[in-house]
């Protein structure tokens, strides 16, 4: 008789099945709608198109500088904030650090719905001025997701080493571009990736504020889905899928040298 | 000693946080190329004296000279001072060679141009990579890491850092190099073998050292003069074998090195009793002054019964390698003695003590402080005297049970009988009372100096207790009196921790 005793390995079976059911099928399923013509026949077809296609290539290009300039402003405001947050003298509860970090657990599409009601009521109309709109209600929503990162990895850093920076002679804007930021670079970087990313790929922010007048690579994904052109679809998830790929690539080396502690995910 | 030969003079510094002075009234100047080291248990101010230095910290009061000028408003960037952290504080983001040339990278020298016309003219340059290069090269050689220039901060073991640490700061040539107990982190032997580099570069450097650490041995080792601190203040400052020899007071004698301290009484010329035992000594001191004694317990010697000066019983043995530590019991006194040789713990011993190993101190004489202990009915002896005191003052919020023992907060018992307790006793708390049984103890005035405006009078029980007792009343040499002490202004603290005497 065929006897199962339980070993700890088996402990692994139901992540496993969650992996493959959830996470590797719809991957494989992806790549093959982006590969894959309506008939369902593998061609390459949809590639070349897309990149034959200027006006989803000016679609790409638009999100990603986009996305860039959301990543910067929230950096630029993200980190005095963080750098201010960790200083005790004026966050001694917390409180202060909960109250940037809040808007996050607010749900999302009510969060930007209220504020573009706020952005209208102070006179910035989204019809009117879409894209300054829109800019407002990125940072509004990534801004947290900035700080936070930022604020775990500097409350980590040796503060000996700022003194040790003025100590060999450093001036504090030289200690701040010298021995700051590179000490704070993973969390630079933690926060730099989970800005840019999922910025290019919304629709929800860009839809609400710009009124429906500006349209990233997300309103692309989800317009070809609502229509039913898994193919497309799929085709323009993947190079995204890609992009995230080749930009994790380049930015392993500066996370590892922190073995990524400055992310919390 | 010329004026110009002081490199930095501290002059009334005082640093004080939340009104909690750290640093109190500071003076101290230290000459060019000296090894000074600050010494003193943790929280007695001298790491944040030397922050002060650094410039990380500035002084509540009081200002800091460097060859002369005043620095105490100039940012640490802008002193010629260098500092070895105490845990490196090495940058992780750049290899050892980075780390070096970290403070070269930024520095600008003066250097002499030719414009156009010919003139010459002094202008500021950065230094070239090949002027950094050969610098960073020769500091690496200095610490013996000549091979390590490319290699990660974090491969590197506690003492590589430790020495990249010193290559990064010595490589700016600084006009002092500060070290926050920079070998705190390192294990024994390598704290050794540092020490003695340490030392040895100091004297090929030539630069001005400023060490700190709560080690006594690591200061004997290294320092020129070595400046002991407690509680903020400076209390000797001094060559290492003048401070080991020649401790100003007790705090220091207890500092440095293992010592016997006891409370001490001069008889006559060179003449000083305690232990009940009056003792030939060499320093010269007033008659009947109340004085701190020291005893090395290396510089006493273990003898057969009765034929040393002082009997005791050995109650503990502990081999140290050359020597044994004995404890010897001398009536409620502990003597701490090595000796080479062997003996059984219980044997009745007598030491020996050569006169010039005894070592005297004066005393701030501010109370009458005695040895006693608490007896089964609770009452305080000392001095052959016995008091009523509230033992219940010994801990806060406790009460006395009906069977006398000692009952907290929380309802835990505990059994005061035998507990040591330093006593003390205001010199203006005691009262003199012609009639010898009147009082508490009884005794013989032995001395009465006139203060001013009242009497200082020391009256001597058989016992060789002494009481200095401040009155108006003027008395007589050789008069037979007795001493009244109200027991509520009798102030116990108890030798050991409280928890010694829970009851199970």
């Amino acid at each position: 008789m065929l006897k199962i005793r339980f070993q700890r390995k088996h402990l692994s079976i139901p992540y496993a099945i969650f992996l493959i059911l959830f996470i590797i099928l719809p991957l494989l399923l992806i790549v093959y709608y982006a590969i894959s013509d309506k008939t369902g026949a593998i061609n390459f077809s949809n590639f070349v198109n897309f990149f034959k296609d200027k006006n989803k290539l000016g679609l790409l290009s638009f999100s990603v500088i986009i996305g860039l300039i959301n990543t910067i402003l929230c950096l630029l405001i993200g980190y005095p904030i963080a750098m201010l947050l960790v200083n005790k003298k004026y966050n001694k509860s917390k409180v202060l650090f909960l109250l940037f970090i809040m808007p996050m657990w607010i749900n999302f599409v009510l969060r930007t719905a209220a504020t573009r009601d706020l952005l209208y009521w102070i006179g910035i109309n989204g019809g009117e001025m879409p894209y300054l709109a829109t800019m407002i209600g990125m940072v509004y929503n990534y801004l947290p997701f900035t700080i936070l990162p930022l604020y775990t990895t500097m409350l980590k850093m040796d503060k000996t080493l700022i003194e040790a920076s003025y100590d060999l002679g450093a001036r504090p804007h030289q200690t701040f571009f010298k021995t700051i930021i590179p000490m704070t670079m993973p969390g630079i970087v933690s926060a730099a990736t989970m800005v840019f990313m999922p910025t290019m790929s919304s629709f929800v922010i860009s839809d609400i504020m710009g009124e429906r007048k500006i349209s990233l690579i997300g309103n692309a994904i989800q317009f070809n889905f609502d229509q039913s052109r898994w193919n497309d679809g799929s085709l323009i998830a993947l190079i995204m899928l890609l992009i995230i790929v080749i930009i994790s690539l380049l930015t392993r080396n500066i996370q590892k040298q922190e073995d990524a502690r400055g992310s919390i995910w | 000693m010329e004026k110009n030969d002081k490199i930095i003079e501290l002059v009334g510094v005082s640093k004080e946080y939340d009104n909690n002075v750290v640093v109190d009234d500071f003076n101290l100047y230290i000459r060019k190329g000296e090894f000074v080291t600050f010494l003193g248990p943790s929280g007695c101010g001298k790491t944040t004296t030397l922050r002060m230095i650094a410039g990380f910290e500035m002084p509540t009061k009081g200002k800091i000279y460097l060859n002369g000028t005043d620095i105490t408003d100039i940012p640490p960037y802008k002193r010629p001072i260098n500092t070895v952290f105490q845990r490196y504080a090495l940058f992780p983001h750049l290899d050892v060679y980075d780390n070096v040339a970290f403070g070269l990278k930024l520095k600008k020298i003066e250097d002499k141009k030719k414009d156009k016309d010919g003139n010459e003219k002094t202008v500021l340059r950065k230094l070239t990579r090949k002027e950094i290069d050969t610098k960073v090269m020769e500091a690496l050689k200095i610490v013996d890491l000549e091979e390590f220039e490319t290699r990660d901060i974090t491969t590197l073991s506690g003492g590589q850092q430790q020495r990249v640490a010193i290559a990064r700061a010595i490589v700016n040539e600084p006009e002092i190099l500060l070290l926050d107990e920079p070998l705190g982190a390192l294990d024994l032997k390598m704290r050794k073998d540092m020490q003695l580099e340490l030392k040895e570069m100091h004297k090929k450097l030539g630069i001005t050292f400023i060490y700190v650490t709560h080690d006594q041995e690591e200061a004997l080792t290294m320092s020129d003069t070595i400046v002991v601190m407690k509680d903020g203040m400076i209390q000797q400052i001094g060559t290492p074998t003048d401070i080991y020899n020649e401790p100003k007071n007790a705090f220091v004698a207890d500092f440095i090195g293992e010592s016997n301290i006891y409370n001490g009484t001069i008889t006559g010329e060179h003449k000083v009793i305690f232990l009940n035992h009056e003792f030939e000594m060499v320093d010269d001191f007033e008659k009947n002054e109340k004085v701190d004694v020291v005893l090395r317990p290396e510089d006493i010697f273990l003898l057969e019964k009765d034929k040393g000066m002082v009997n005791g019983k050995i109650v503990s043995k502990v081999f140290k390698g050359v020597h044994y530590e004995y404890v010897m019991m001398v009536g409620k006194n502990e003597v701490v003695i090595q000796d080479t040789k062997e003996y059984e713990v219980g044997e009745t011993m007598s030491f020996y003590i050569k006169p010039f190993d005894i070592h005297i101190m004066h005393k701030e004489f501010v109370s009458n402080i005695f040895d006693g202990y608490i007896d089964k009915n609770n009452k305080l002896l000392f001095a052959e005297g016995e008091w009523e005191c509230n033992v219940t003052d010994l801990l806060p919020g406790s009460s006395l049970d009906e069977d006398g023992y000692l009952v907290d907060k929380n309802g835990k018992l505990y059994d005061l009988t035998d507990a040591l307790v330093k006593v003390e006793v205001g010199l203006k708390d005691i009262e003199i009372i012609d009639n010898e049984d009147d009082g508490n103890v009884s005794g013989e005035i032995v001395s009465i100096i006139y203060k001013g405006d009242h009497y200082q009078v020391i009256v001597r029980t058989p016992d060789y207790d002494d009481f200095v007792i401040d009155t108006e009343w003027t008395w007589n040499e050789f008069d037979k009196v007795s001493l009244k002490i109200d027991p509520s202004k009798i102030k116990m603290t108890l030798k050991k921790d409280i928890k010694e005497y829970v009851k199970d």
